[in-house]
């Protein structure tokens, strides 16, 4: 059962991102080659998913690179959203995606293709990117472009089954300013076409003729959407080899969305073989036009969403993390490894959607929130 | 058209001769950029997955930081 279609098919252009994230950052060499084993697991409101994921990248011949991802979420799911209407519920969703890199000069073309599957939701998503040095190589200029094809469909009804065409245009740019400061810009406009919303949410109304004040009607979401995002990132190396960096993302879509993300963080070698990393990120949306907790009436408006994804709410995270090296030992193909832990706590607080499992009279529930705990275990491999 | 006119614009800078702009970092003051712990993003596949966490639970999407990194080291 998909929880929201579109972060479904957003988890595969993620995944092509991921593949491709070597590429504006050093756009006249080629990633080296790795592999990298995680398990990832996030508990918080209710839902646990967890599953592992593998990454292998390979040069082949001088000036290519193939890189492969297998990715996994099992979800175990009893949510508010689920329990407020239907009944908890496991399911998996699997994804690979495929890469090559291709180097010709002080140019980097990077070609990718992700399929997402689960029951009742199918993403393919095609992306090209095109990374280029300029100015003495102190500025790389990255270029993108992703299509995506998806398929909605709903349990239990085999008639249902609706498309989505996503579109995502982004340009990058990273510039050294000083020997010790590193300045990037990132932007990004993507455009959804089709059923956007989720086949199994309801919005609530008022309903005087039911016992508990309220009702329920499935949502309604507009079928267009288009977002532009832009973001800045510094990154500063200080004296005593340690990183302080900082990024900021500002949002705003078609739905009436608008969004602030900051993040600082700060990472410190320790000795030979440690790294230690930790950081906090601040998170803080609108809610969409069309959001509402409680519908005066049925059929209150031509659109309707009661997805506290879209309503007004901050969450903050805190982060650390830390690396293991170990040294390339003598015989092995090795060149070196790492053994790789990451903890992240969040808390989301939401301004205008209720705990209506809470009671209270209809409206003046207490405001919903909740603790989620993010967990990354993974071995790194470069060879 | 957007793809079309980024590219264009990019043609345009490298025909006039940006190139030739001489770097007031010289590469040998780059080390720093080629210091691992300098990297964009030095765990690909952890970044990806926090990604995926972020677009799910949040309205927001696009311009992560992995498409805007740099490094310029070489």
């Amino acid at each position: 059962m998909i929880r929201l279609a579109i972060p479904a098919a957003l988890a595969a252009i993620t995944a092509a991102a991921a593949l491709t994230a070597g590429s504006p950052a050093q756009a006249a060499v080629l990633p080296d080659d790795r592999a990298d084993v995680l398990y990832h697991r996030y508990e918080g409101g209710g839902v646990t998913v967890d599953g592992p994921s593998l990454l292998v990248r390979k040069k082949v011949a001088e000036n290519y690179s193939v890189s492969a991802n297998y990715y996994v979420d099992m979800i175990s799911s009893a949510s508010i959203d689920v329990l407020t209407t239907a009944s908890p519920y496991d399911e998996e969703r699997t994804q690979g995606s495929l890469a090559l890199d291709a180097l010709n000069g002080k140019t980097q073309y990077s070609l990718s293709f992700a399929n997402s599957d689960e029951d009742d939701y199918t993403a393919n998503t095609a992306s090209f990117d095109v990374s280029q040095e300029l100015f003495g190589d102190l500025t790389t200029l990255s270029l993108g472009f992703s299509r995506g094809w998806d398929e909605v469909r709903r349990n239990g009804d085999p008639e249902f089954e609706e498309p989505v065409d996503r579109r995502s245009y982004r340009v990058g740019l990273s510039q050294i300013v000083t020997p010790t400061v590193m300045l990037g810009f990132a932007f990004e406009t993507i455009t959804d076409e089709g059923f956007l919303n989720n086949p199994y949410r309801s919005v609530r109304y008022l309903d005087t003729e039911n016992p508990a004040g309220f009702a329920f009607q499935p949502e309604v979401y507009p079928t267009t959407r288009t977002s532009n995002a832009v973001a800045f990132n510094a990154q500063y190396f200080l004296p005593y080899r340690a990183v302080a960096h900082g990024e900021y993302r500002g949002y705003t879509d078609t739905w009436g969305i608008d969004a602030h993300t900051v993040r600082v963080g700060y990472t410190h070698p320790l000795g030979e073989r440690w790294v230690v990393e930790g950081g906090y990120r601040w998170y803080d949306q609108s809610s969409a036009d069309f959001y509402a907790d409680l519908f005066p009436r049925r059929d209150a408006q031509n659109f309707l969403a009661r997805d506290k994804e879209l309503s007004t709410f901050t969450s903050h995270m805190l982060s650390v993390g830390a690396t293991y090296e170990f040294g390339a030992s003598r015989g092995s193909f090795l060149k070196r490894s790492t053994v790789n832990v990451f903890y992240d706590r969040m808390r989301f607080d939401y301004d205008d959607f209720r705990d209506i499992l809470s009671g209270g009279a209809p409206g003046a529930e207490p405001l919903y929130g909740f603790d989620a705990n993010v967990y990354r275990v993974f071995v790194s491999a470069w060879f | 058209m957007f793809l079309r006119r980024m590219i264009l614009i990019a043609s345009l800078a490298a025909a006039t001769g940006c190139g030739n702009i001489e770097p007031w970092v010289k590469p040998y003051e780059r080390q720093n950029f080629a210091d691992p712990i300098m990297a964009a993003d030095r765990n690909p596949v952890a970044t990806s997955y926090l990604n995926h966490v972020f677009e799910a639970r949040e309205g927001a999407r696009g311009a992560l930081a992995s498409h805007g990194g740099g490094c310029g080291c070489n």
